[in-house]
């Protein structure tokens, strides 16, 4: 159930910052932007100023205005101080609501920038990543970095983190002025403050406990939806319909069960903080209350600084009640709002941590320095590096001691002793040997697994090889720079993948700056010319996700058009017309004969019609080349090409 | 709008009690939390008249009551709140759950036709992402949208008791601040729509990224679709940057209208307070005492954050709509296929007859997938269906087990219309292998079982001996115990392939169809398979699409198939005779067999 656990995954603040993602994260919020930072942090402060204001002012209008006021059963004389203390506050007020757009309007344009910059950063690593990343997660989690993690470390960074520093500063705002006010009612509210950590600790813990046991219960459900939907036509056809319904009840009872216990979770956290609050509220009103009825004299901040000028301590006064009830209030809304935004948390850096985890990766090591060069040559026949296209390649070789030799580009490649494994543990090919000498068509062929694919990953350097070596044009591959050695190499894939664009952009993905004739030119060689100009648009047609309004036949001609456009020496062919029909595949084949013309060519076929006319055939077995030869030889040894061939034998 | 509410209302079945009780509770803890401030405004003023007079044991009393209401109430407070979270969590996940059964129930009522129409995946979807979404919703209106309109009464009513004339400070400031968040939510929707489109269309090609990964390197290409990404990416942020901004007025409207209420309150309630005299006459603003002001601005404050909460739930529950629309597209499809009223149970011999049959795939389609068909077939026979991938084999096929319904025309099953059989009694007695077929996850026993339910392992084993399956099978550790994963990922195509055709046999079905179901067996064990076909299913009726000539040569009947109708019938010898087709097929796999040889 890896979806189940993974997205199951939690993580506490304490430990995000324990284990540096929070920091990481945090790096990358501040990058680049210290001053605008700053200044949020500057508005977020002014807003929880003018938040606390007021509390103070209520209190304010009490003692200066309406208490002397009553006295006098006349509010005539205090107009002045009330307007006064308008004013201030007012002003005050201005700040705190300038502060409030400054800062969510600053936060919304910066949050959505550290998003683009984190995808950003995502996506350029994982463009870096090596081939093995891919084959060893699977698609669906690889996405999920992108949907899932993403939209959690949004949360945080859009909402959260603001949260935390201005409902923090408003809490500390409340708790400095509660002080000031009371010291006596100030430790009733940490009575009560120290309750509701201990209850929120303890559902925290819980909530990740239920929502861990809920997902799993979700992963389960959904690999059972996908599996039965994927197999609805043959439930169908069994009338497995209702015991199909019965085990799917189960599934769905059970995640019932799970998803009610995490959701009476979710659901009572904040109620049951708000209204403690509220318990809190009516607790501290009877507190003062009292302290009000016996004159209890009042200890605070600010009758300790009376007491410094030797005045006597004053009873509780009811300004003082009003305004610290006031406090009080604002103190549990922002308390609760804390530990919800805490609990939330715990799933974004999770997201986060993962997300963090793909940017540690090391992308793919590249220590080639031959590299590939337009070549012509001069009268007398050397090798001279231009900037044209020339249709003629050379390898510029660059040596210590500063010098450089070019090699023309023949395409002459040759597998000496090599071994392999995708594990160390497990060698998946064993002493293998191969020259394909340049415009030579080598054909592998073999059971699924007896790694003919493998060896077209070693050629172009998608895993590197454990023991032996691969020449090409008499250089060691790995001293070729990637980039150089795969423009030097097209390949034509069973699974076409075509990108969202229009047919011309997806046929000159093989080379940038092909002009439209070449792209049209490359699209006849593969014989694509004909259904492309038929097309609504033409060229210019879109191609949706993955090519899916073409047949599988014409998605195939426009990825050989593709290679041809890419105009390479080599090609490398990998089953690239086993999910097509006969008849449809005899069309692609003439596509792909136009395209292996003067080439050095490497098929992988399922079908051995298409390997017939190779000039070496090899079977693999086990990772083992066990036979080789051209079709009649290995026709005449009458071994296991001739059983494949003459249907003897399972291919797949 | 209102007919998607009454459809997903339905699967609150059983958890009605929960959903009624859950906003009930709501409604409770509302009051409790609006009345409090007016205890407490009431005990300050109480105090605020006891200053300067002699304190008696009657004011004691008084106290002591008071205290003990607020103490009650936030006591109840906090148990409706908790009650009310717990039946919420109740009804909404026995919500979902109800409605991920009637979804899932529906769909196995569909017809293939429904099938096609909603696609695998996007009935994935439906099940699981946007129930998501719709539970949240659900749960959303039962906690909330009642809680949040009913706070904002309460508050005013509340507000009105206390102070009439004050009040009305509330009377503005909650018109004004719901059109700002009314404009605030329609403009913002609005782009975050467009932008959630965006979003999705990066996703996906990320997605073409990351399955197309081999081929983005071979062409060296990172550059370019890293650099393709950053612009999508930078014009997404652009998006949902003009949205965000527009919503974070939300906060300074709401600080605005808080602090505007503070100071109306706090200038009037001087006044109100100050003339507010013991023997009851007042000034302009009315009676007022000290306690009442911090009230006032208690419920200023509840109405407010009510109201705000409130928006970004409907902003919520909005753009849960297109998810709620979906399930009910489900819900709402009616099967194309249903049982006919006086069904016949019995399926008296596996002969086939078309009668001038003609199908196309949607109504609107103008074009025939299929037509003119003509064809009988007597029960027992072997027939073979040759021709290219489009020609509609497998669609000829799918009509004999009623996947798909005529347009025109009928198809007999043992002389009896396919329309009149118990569905049941048809599929069980016409067996088909499909050519995408499938095996689930579980034992190969399990597997089995589907084609009956009760089949003992003998049974097993002797469907499996006639697919020519036995041998691998007794090979493997595990036997018939052998856990074949989810697709049939550890068995080979092959050999899928024959537990499949296996599968089928179990049902001892009277007409057996094999819809390319060989392709990756080879050619002597294919033979084999037919082989003991012959030998110990002789009366079944056996229907056998392939790309092979080999597999059907020795059939009683060939069909080709081309262009969506017959092209010619006859026997093996006869079509190698007369039909251009099955010769230029037969020449050009028996070429390659010739250079074989």
């Amino acid at each position: 159930m890896p979806r189940g656990s993974r997205n199951g995954d939690t993580v506490s603040m304490r430990e995000a910052t324990k284990d540096g993602t929070l920091g990481r994260l945090l790096k990358f919020v501040v990058k680049d932007r210290k001053a605008i930072i700053a200044l949020i942090l500057f508005f977020i402060v002014c807003a929880a100023v003018s938040n606390v204001t007021s509390g103070m002012f209520i209190q304010i209008i009490i003692s200066n205005v309406i208490t002397p006021a009553l006295e006098d059963h006349d509010i005539t004389p205090y107009i002045s101080n009330l307007v006064r203390t308008c004013c201030v506050v007012g002003a005050l007020y201005l700040l705190g609501i300038g502060g409030t757009i400054g800062y969510t309007q600053l936060v919304a344009i910066h949050a959505q920038r550290i998003m683009a910059d984190i995808r950003r950063t995502l996506f350029g690593k994982m463009e870096t990543l090596p081939i093995k990343f891919f084959d060893s997660n699977s698609h669906g989690d690889i996405m999920s970095y992108y949907t899932n993690d993403i939209d959690a470390m949004y949360q945080f960074l859009g909402q959260s983190l603001v949260q935390f520093c201005s409902v923090g500063l408003t809490l500390i705002f409340c708790v400095c002025m509660m002080i000031w006010n009371s010291i006596w009612l100030a430790l009733v509210i940490a009575l009560g403050a120290a309750i509701e950590i201990i209850f929120s600790t303890r559902m925290t813990r819980a909530n990740r406990r239920a929502y861990q046991h809920q997902q799993t219960a979700i992963a389960d459900t959904e690999g059972f939806v996908e599996e039965m939907m994927t197999g609805l036509k043959v439930v169908k056809v069994f009338t497995h319909e209702k015991k199909s319904l019965e085990d799917f009840d189960e599934k769905n009872q059970n995640l019932n069960k799970y998803m009610r216990r995490a959701t009476i979770i979710g659901n009572t956290m904040m109620p049951v903080l708000n209204n403690l609050g509220n318990l809190m509220y009516v607790i501290v009103a009877a507190v003062a209350v009292v302290l009000f009825i016996f004159d209890v004299p009042n200890v605070s901040l600010q009758s300790i600084a009376l007491i410094w000028n030797h005045n006597s301590l004053e009873p509780m006064s009811l300004a003082v009640i009003i305004s610290f009830l006031m406090y009080s209030r604002q103190f549990f809304v922002n308390f609760g709002n804390l530990s919800n935004q805490f609990s939330q948390s715990a799933r974004a850096l999770a997201g986060a941590r993962r997300v963090l985890n793909v940017l540690d990766l090391c992308g793919e090591e590249d220590n080639g320095y031959v590299t590939l060069v337009n070549a012509t040559k001069d009268e007398n026949g050397n090798i001279i590096e231009t900037e044209e296209r020339t249709h003629m390649w050379a390898w510029k070789h660059p040596h210590k001691d500063g010098s450089i030799t070019y090699t023309e580009l023949k395409g002459d490649i040759l597998l000496d002793h090599v071994d392999f494994g995708y594990v160390p543990e497990k060698t998946v090919l064993h002493d293998v040997e191969i020259y394909a000498h340049p415009g030579q068509k080598i054909a592998f062929v073999g059971a699924t697994g007896a790694g003919k694919t493998t060896i077209t990953n070693l050629i172009n350097r998608f895993y590197d090889i454990q023991d032996g070596k691969i020449r090409y044009d008499g250089i060691n591959i790995n001293k070729i720079k990637k980039d150089s050695l795969r423009k030097s190499l097209a390949v034509v894939l069973q699974d076409t993948n075509l990108f969202t664009g229009t047919v011309r952009e997806n046929i000159r993905y093989g080379r940038l700056d092909a002009t439209d004739e070449e792209v049209e030119e490359a699209a006849k060689i593969a014989n694509a010319y004909d259904f492309i100009t038929r097309l609504p648009q033409g060229f210019d047609t879109m191609l949706t996700t993955d090519g899916g309004n073409l047949s599988q036949g014409q998605r195939q001609l426009i990825s050989i058009a593709r290679a041809a456009c890419a105009d390479a020496p080599v090609i490398i062919l990998d089953e690239a017309t086993s999910s097509i029909d006969t008849r449809t595949e005899a069309i692609v084949q003439r596509g792909i004969d136009q395209l292996m013309a003067g080439r050095t060519v490497f098929v992988i076929a399922h079908r051995l019609s298409t390997v017939q006319n190779a000039d070496a055939i090899m079977v693999l077995d086990h990772g083992r080349i066990i036979e080789r030869g051209n079709h009649q030889q290995l026709i005449e040894k009458k071994g296991m090409y001739y059983q494949l061939y003459t249907g003897a034998f399972e291919l797949e | 709008m209102a007919g998607t509410v009454k459809t997903l209302a339905h699967s609150i079945g059983e958890y009605k009690k929960q959903t009624i009780i859950s906003p009930i509770l709501m409604i409770f803890e509302v009051a409790c939390e609006c009345t409090i401030p007016l205890f407490v405004s009431a005990l300050m003023n109480y105090l605020q008249d006891s200053i300067g007079r002699e304190w008696v044991s009657e004011d004691t009393t008084y106290i002591i009551v008071v205290l003990c209401c607020l103490v009650g109430l936030a006591i109840i407070s906090l148990l409706c709140g908790l009650f009310g979270g717990i039946t919420a969590a109740v009804a909404s996940s026995g919500f979902a759950t109800n409605l991920r059964h009637n979804i899932y129930e529906k769909i196995q009522n569909f017809s293939f036709e429904n099938i096609d129409k909603f696609q695998t995946s996007s009935l994935v979807t439906r099940l699981t992402i946007d129930i998501n979404y719709v539970q949240m919703s659900f749960s959303m209106i039962i906690r909330m949208c009642f809680r949040a309109p009913i706070m904002v009464i309460f508050a005013i009513v509340m507000a009105f008791l206390i102070s009439p004339t004050l009040s009305w400070i509330f009377v503005v400031l909650v018109p004004i601040m719901g059109v700002a968040l009314y404009f605030i939510i329609v403009s913002s929707y609005r782009i975050y729509k467009q932008v959630f489109r965006k979003y999705d269309r990066l996703n996906e090609s990320v997605e073409e990224n990351i399955k197309g990964i081999r081929v983005v390197k071979t062409y060296v290409r990172e550059d370019y679709e890293t650099n393709k990404f950053n612009d999508a990416n930078m014009d997404l942020s652009l998006g949902f940057t003009k949205a965000d901004r527009i919503v974070a007025f939300t906060n300074p409207v709401f600080t605005f209208c808080i602090f505007a209420a503070y100071i109306a309150i706090a200038v009037m309630g001087s006044y109100a307070v100050v003339y507010t005299m013991p023997d009851g006459t007042t000034g302009a603003f009315g009676a007022l005492g000290v306690g009442d002001l911090s009230a006032l601005i208690t419920y200023g404050i509840q109405m407010l954050s009510s109201l705000m909460s409130f928006s970004s739930i409907l902003a919520m529950i909005a753009m849960s709509g297109a998810s709620a629309g979906r399930i009910c597209e489900v819900l709402r499809e009616e099967p194309t296929i249903v049982n006919p009223e006086n069904p016949v149970y019995e399926v008296k011999d596996g002969s086939i007859d078309f009668h001038n049959v003609a199908f196309k795939y949607a109504k609107e389609a103008e074009k025939y997938a299929l037509w003119g068909v003509d064809l009988h077939i007597d029960s027992g026979m072997t027939v073979g269906i040759l021709g290219t991938t489009g020609s509609s084999k497998t669609t000829l096929v799918n009509l004999i087990s009623r996947l798909y319904d005529t347009t025109e025309g009928e198809v007999l099953v043992g002389g009896v219309n396919v329309k009149d059989y118990d569905l049941e009694t048809l599929r069980d007695n016409v067996s088909v292998v499909l050519q995408r077929n499938v095996l689930f996850s579980g034992t190969i026993l399990d597997n089995m079982r589907w084609g009956k339910q009760d089949a003992t392992e003998e049974e097993v084993i002797a469907a499996c001996k006639l697919a020519c399956a036995d041998d691998f099978i007794t090979s493997f550790p595990d036997g018939y115990n052998t856990y074949i994963e989810q697709g049939g990922a550890n068995v080979s195509g092959g050999q899928k392939q024959r537990l499949c055709i296996a599968r089928a046999l179990l049902k001892s079905p009277k007409v057996l169809i094999l819809d390319d179901s060989t392709s990756a067996v080879d050619t002597k064990t294919d033979a084999m398979i037919r082989e003991s076909f012959r030998q110990y299913i002789p009366s079944v009726t056996k229907i056998i699409i392939s790309q092979r000539v080999s597999s059907i040569e020795d059939a009683d009947m060939v069909i080709v198939m081309d262009n969506g109708t017959i092209n010619g019938v006859g026997t093996p010898a006869e079509m190698l005779e007369k039909n251009a087709i099955y010769q230029e097929i037969y020449t050009m796999q028996h070429n390659l067999k010739g250079d074989a040889e």
